[in-house]
């Protein structure tokens, strides 16, 4: 294959991981906006959401894209559920300090990681596409499952950004983002935005832990590459701010995705790595984050 | 729709600020706050607002109990607050602050073009992001959104602070029409002349406790209480 096809393959597997993590790190930074929480089981939503896909897709039955229909849809409200649950009884008790919640949320990525290899298993099982026509380019043929996630990520982040500031609810989040304490005293009942947001938050990794299955095949220790790589892009793009974590996603997404395939997986880590450190040197909040 | 406080009793952990404050505030009329610094106002307007939780004492709103509700519900009874320092939603429009003032009544059209008439400058920024404001605009931005909430009963921590006469007495102004619609204003204010231009009593706070509370008519600038309580 010559170069141009090359690079443009290379771009467009990017492309994916960019839009997997996008979602992943959006859930992630909204989360630390909101309630001031750094979410070391952040990953652990994300493995959820392709562990839950494999078993909706086991249970499901009928045609793939039915039960991939159905995944989409209940393994972002289960982990959703069970985020909002562990806010209530782990993270409001702890008064939402910083400091505490870093610790609580290790232990709950450990929680949730051990009950899913007591109940799923050591094993790595796929799940089947919903559809699996190819594009065929002049040059190569490409996944239509692949330009579907993309385009799912790019209407799912679409639809967070006019959540976020076209409607009452997204209103509410920002405005307790700025100033909890002023925000109750204008009738904001903060502990239901809180849970709501680590609700969204561990949502938007479960979809994209769904999105990724057809692709990555589902296993109890997934989580640990999206929480990092969002923690990085979360850095880049500067904590709390949702456009900032869309640029990183797609500078992430693509250097990745150009770096892996004209040279090594590792050497786009290490690059990754090396432009957070810079970011944190020169730029510590972050390319757009706001002071804190 | 009096507000009446006894008893008074709240602090930070174990410090304790107010200890026993009696108080009271009557619609259409503006009662002033005075004290020197850190004898505990801003803290009782803190209590007020279910913000600093009072360990003992009664605050009630024309008999219904407002000590012990969680803070997202006291602006549901008509309680509007103006912190000090503002404390607006910075990264947030014009607009977006009036919206968050007026959620508890639902954003209704006719009360935001009423608040609009009172600050007409804020009218004309609506899509400004708050923390570009002038200091001026913000206080009023910060007494704006109160009003969104059509409180019943308004309070004010040292609204004027900081800001040129112009703008002090466009304050005044807008503060004096609220009693005509019949709010209760506690207002916190530590300049003598604005306490006699504006309040009809005024509450003389000492160590966590209400001293004395006078009526503003007859009282005159040299009178002997400013000293003793503010020390002007
Ligand atoms: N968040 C807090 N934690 C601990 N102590 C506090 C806190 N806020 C205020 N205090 C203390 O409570 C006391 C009363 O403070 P408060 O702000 O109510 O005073 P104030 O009368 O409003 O003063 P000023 O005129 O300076 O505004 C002060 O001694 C202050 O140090
Ligand atoms: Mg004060």
């Amino acid at each position: 294959m010559a170069f141009g096809p090359f690079l443009l393959l290379a771009l467009m597997e990017g492309l994916v991981t960019s839009a997997t993590l996008a979602l992943a790190a959006a859930g992630l930074s909204l989360v630390f906006g909101v309630m001031r929480v750094v979410n070391v089981a952040h990953g652990e939503f994300y493995m959820l959401g392709a562990v839950l896909a494999w078993a909706v897709a086991a249970l499901v039955p009928g045609p793939p894209a039915l039960a991939f229909l159905a995944a989409l849809v209940v393994a972002p409200l289960l982990v959703g559920a069970l985020a909002a649950a562990a806010d209530g009884l782990i993270l409001k008790r702890l008064n939402y300090d910083p400091e505490a919640t870093i610790v609580a949320t290790i232990g709950l990525l450990y929680m949730i990681q051990q009950a899913t290899l007591s109940l799923y298993g050591p094993n790595a099982n796929p799940v089947q596409a919903p559809f699996d026509w190819r594009i065929q380019l002049p040059w190569f043929g490409y996944s239509g499952y692949k330009l579907f996630v993309i385009l799912a990520a790019g209407l799912v982040l679409l639809a967070l950004w006019a959540f976020m500031t076209r409607t009452k609810a997204g209103l509410i989040m920002r405005a307790t983002q700025v100033d909890r304490t002023t925000a109750r005293a204008f009738g904001i009942n903060v502990d239901r935005v809180y849970m709501g947001t680590f609700a969204l938050g561990a949502g938007l990794a479960a979809l994209a832990g769904v999105l990724i299955v057809p692709i990555q095949q589902a296993h109890y220790l997934m989580g640990g590459d999206p929480l990092l790589l969002s923690f990085i892009v979360v850095i880049i793009g500067g904590l709390g701010s949702l456009r900032g974590t869309l640029i990183a996603a797609l500078v992430i997404g693509l250097s990745d995705g150009v770096i892996s395939m004209f040279f090594t997986p590792t050497l786009a880590k290490i690059l990754a790595t090396l432009l957070v450190a810079m970011v944190l040197v020169f730029r510590p909040h972050g390319l757009f984050g706001a002071k804190a | 729709m009096a507000l009446e406080v006894a008893g008074l009793i709240a602090g930070y952990g174990p410090v304790t600020v107010l200890r026993g404050v009696d108080f009271r505030a009557e619609p259409g009329r503006i009662t002033c706050l005075m004290g020197r610094n850190g004898v505990g106002k801003s803290t009782f307007l803190k209590c007020l607002m279910g913000l600093v939780p009072a360990t003992e004492g009664t605050i009630r709103l024309d008999g219904t109990a407002l000590e012990g509700l969680p803070a997202h519900e006291v602006p549901r009874h008509g309680l509007a607050y103006v912190p000090q320092g503002r404390r607006l939603f910075g990264p947030l429009t014009v607009a977006e602050n009036l919206a968050i003032g007026g959620l508890v009544q639902g954003n209704d059209r006719a009360t935001l073009a009423h608040v609009l008439t009172l600050f007409p400058r804020l009218g004309e920024r609506l899509s400004q992001v708050a923390q570009t404001l002038s200091g001026g605009e913000q206080q009023m931005l910060s007494i704006a959104r109160a009003l969104c909430l059509k409180p019943k009963v308004l309070l004010l921590d040292e609204p004027t602070e900081g800001l040129q006469p112009s703008m002090v007495s466009l304050i005044q102004d807008a503060i004096r029409t609220l009693t005509g619609q019949g709010v209760a204003v506690v207002l916190v204010e530590q300049r003598v002349d604005a306490v006699l231009r504006l309040a009809d009593s005024v509450a003389f706070m000492v160590a966590g406790r209400v001293e004395e509370t006078r009526d503003v008519k007859g009282l005159a600038a040299d009178d002997p209480v400013f000293r003793n309580y503010v020390g002007v």
